[in-house]
């Protein structure tokens, strides 16, 4: 263990503007356990009274070398850390792994197990807003939401409970599939869920449409347009509030997303309030894909029958020596994709959600990258915060919805 | 290949002398550190990628030519396109151009490559480590760096290994 050595002033000067040197302008660290940061975030802020000159972010304080650690890993078993790094969104994480494996193996995926994907990609994904709902309305002081909005999650954890056991670390995706099938019950929760939810959103907007100290806080603030968003790298709600459609699930379409008839909400203002009114709406167009999904779900298998990447059924390893020795093979060995490196990306309630996954043709992955939307975004909270109160930092953290297990994988 | 892509990729090759490889579908362009600059200008302004999603390293420890791939992924918005750059580096401490100055997003991107590899990028304008603590030996993400663990403890060596770990100090 080395000595800890502080980071100099020297260091940040080139972040800063020249008046911070003469003490013109105050350097204040917000962070990192400010209850509004959403996890541990440290903003270091150049202030001219409460005007915000310049705004440094400092992220890593949740880094745990998922990256590194998978490396160590089996296919199989790495899958399982990729629901901890966006901990809103596991079963998207493990869709964009398992999409990533399967195309580095050619897998097929049975329409039933796609059509299960989309529902419960879609029901994470109203989970993730409604968190995000709840806490950016609890930073701007209107704090009933959250409570509501944790109730209606609730609901969907109960469903993912339904289907794998799990409330939220589920692993349910596999590669060339899902785990199994989902139980009877499944349909009817989600249907019930579903009817119930639409007059609840419209609930969360009564609440927060009507409050003058949400409009104040949040309109004209923080505005970033699209183009200039494009050019950050930014994706998903904070490009498309921008003004510029852009969605994955339509530009690129993934797990049959194009089987679907859904809208992508935009808005132009670029500001907080745009953001908020693009995720609301998109709660209500994620609700039309699950109901769509589940009214036309396929029957048949959920796993690829290839067997030399999905194990076989249960029921043929008592009868069949073939079955028995893939068994074996998978679950000591696991498989080997072949040589190469592919690039897999889904739309996160956050935005795009990509994995470069390379392997050198053993049974452990290379090298996984988790290319996430939070990391992509934080990068512009100087130009989101620059000339604005300080008061207004943390609404736009909380719009554009960081969680920190994502941004430090 | 994709037949939008296609012709994008032929003049490409054609003008800066990079190998194209496919697999699954998906074109991987490698090319010299000194034509990346160029390369992903034309992207941009010619053909209209906008976007600049990733960049990030793979280690080929212990080759030492090349040691280390920095891949970029750069997207079409409004073509619904995504083309891979590979630039190949030799040796133990490299350094390659950044690509700011085209795509400002080039800025976290690369310095998470160089905090994770140790890849210099020249020109960039805020090189610091950016997940590790800024005191950290050593880029985590080389094949050559240990993985570590923590030692399990039992009651009859409990003292000795807490000996061993690593202790916040004064």
């Amino acid at each position: 263990m080395t000595d800890i050595r502080e980071v100099t002033v020297d260091e940040l000067k080139h972040l800063v503007s020249e008046r911070a040197a003469q003490g013109e302008t105050m350097l204040l660290n917000m962070g990192p356990q400010h209850p509004s940061t959403h996890g541990v975030l440290r903003l270091l802020l150049e202030l001219d009274g409460e005007i915000v000159v310049s705004c440094i972010p400092d992220i890593g304080f949740l880094h745990t070398g998922v990256e590194k650690n998978m490396e160590a890993k089996n296919y199989q078993q790495a899958e399982v850390m990729t629901d901890r790094l966006d901990y809103l969104h596991p079963i998207g994480n493990n869709l964009v792994y398992c999409m990533a494996v399967e195309k580095l193996c050619d897998l097929d995926v049975p329409p039933r197990a796609q059509a299960i994907r989309v529902i419960l990609a879609e029901l994470t994904r109203l989970g993730s807003h409604l968190i995000w709902l709840g806490t950016s309305a609890l930073d701007l002081a209107a704090m009933s939401v959250f409570l509501y909005t944790m109730r209606e999650r609730e609901k969907i954890l109960d469903i993912f409970e339904l289907v794998s056991g799990q409330r939220m670390m589920t692993t349910y995706l596999r590669p060339g599939g899902l785990w199994r099938d989902v139980p009877v019950e499944f349909e009817e929760a989600v249907y019930k869920f579903i009817d119930h939810m639409p007059s609840q959103v419209d609930e969360y907007q009564d609440l927060l449409d009507q409050n003058e100290l949400f409009i104040d806080r949040t309109k004209g603030v923080s505005v970033i347009k699209s183009e200039e968003a494009v050019r950050w790298g930014i994706t998903g709600p904070v490009l498309r509030a921008g003004g510029m459609a852009y969605d994955l699930r339509k530009a690129l379409p993934y797990s049959t997303y194009e089987q679907y008839d859904f809208d992508i909400p935009t808005r132009t203002e670029g500001d907080i309030y745009a953001r908020y009114a693009v995720r609301v709406d998109e709660m209500r167009e994620s609700l039309k894909i699950i109901r769509q999904a589940l009214n036309k779900l396929p029957l048949g298998p959920v796993r690829s029958n290839n067997r030399k990447y999905v194990p076989p059924p249960r029921s043929e390893l008592g009868v069949s020596m073939e079955a028995l020795i893939h068994h074996f093979k998978l679950w000591t060995e696991g498989f080997t994709p072949p040589v190469g490196s592919v690039y897999a990306a889904v739309e996160s309630p956050r935005g795009e959600l990509g994995v470069f996954m390379e392997s050198d043709g053993s049974a452990k992955p290379y090298r996984v990258h988790y290319r996430t939307p939070t990391f992509a975004n934080l990068q512009i909270m100087p130009l989101l915060t620059r000339g604005y109160f300080v008061a207004d930092v943390v609404a736009a953290i909380g719009s554009i919805d960081i969680v920190l297990g994502d941004a430090d994988r | 290949m994709d037949e939008k892509l296609s012709p994008i990729v032929t003049a490409l090759t054609e003008r800066f002398g990079c190998e194209a490889q496919e697999f699954r579908g998906e074109i991987s362009l490698i090319l010299p550190a000194e034509k990346l600059t160029g390369l992903l200008q034309s992207l941009r302004d010619e053909f209209s990628f906008e976007q600049l999603v990733d960049v990030t390293a793979v280690d080929y420890y212990p080759q030492e030519a090349p040691r280390f791939h920095v891949v970029y992924h750069v997207r079409s918005l409004s073509q619904g396109l995504v083309l891979c750059v590979r630039v190949p580096l030799d040796g133990n401490a490299p350094s390659t151009p950044t690509a700011e100055g085209v795509y400002p997003s080039a800025n976290w991107y690369e310095r998470e490559v160089f905090d994770m590899f140790g890849v210099t990028f020249t020109g960039h304008s805020d090189m610091r480590r950016i997940v590790m603590p800024a005191d950290w030996q050593g880029h985590p993400l080389r094949k050559d760096f240990p993985l570590g663990y923590e030692e399990v403890q039992f009651t009859f060596n409990f003292d000795t290994v807490t000996k061993r770990k690593p202790q916040p100090k004064e």
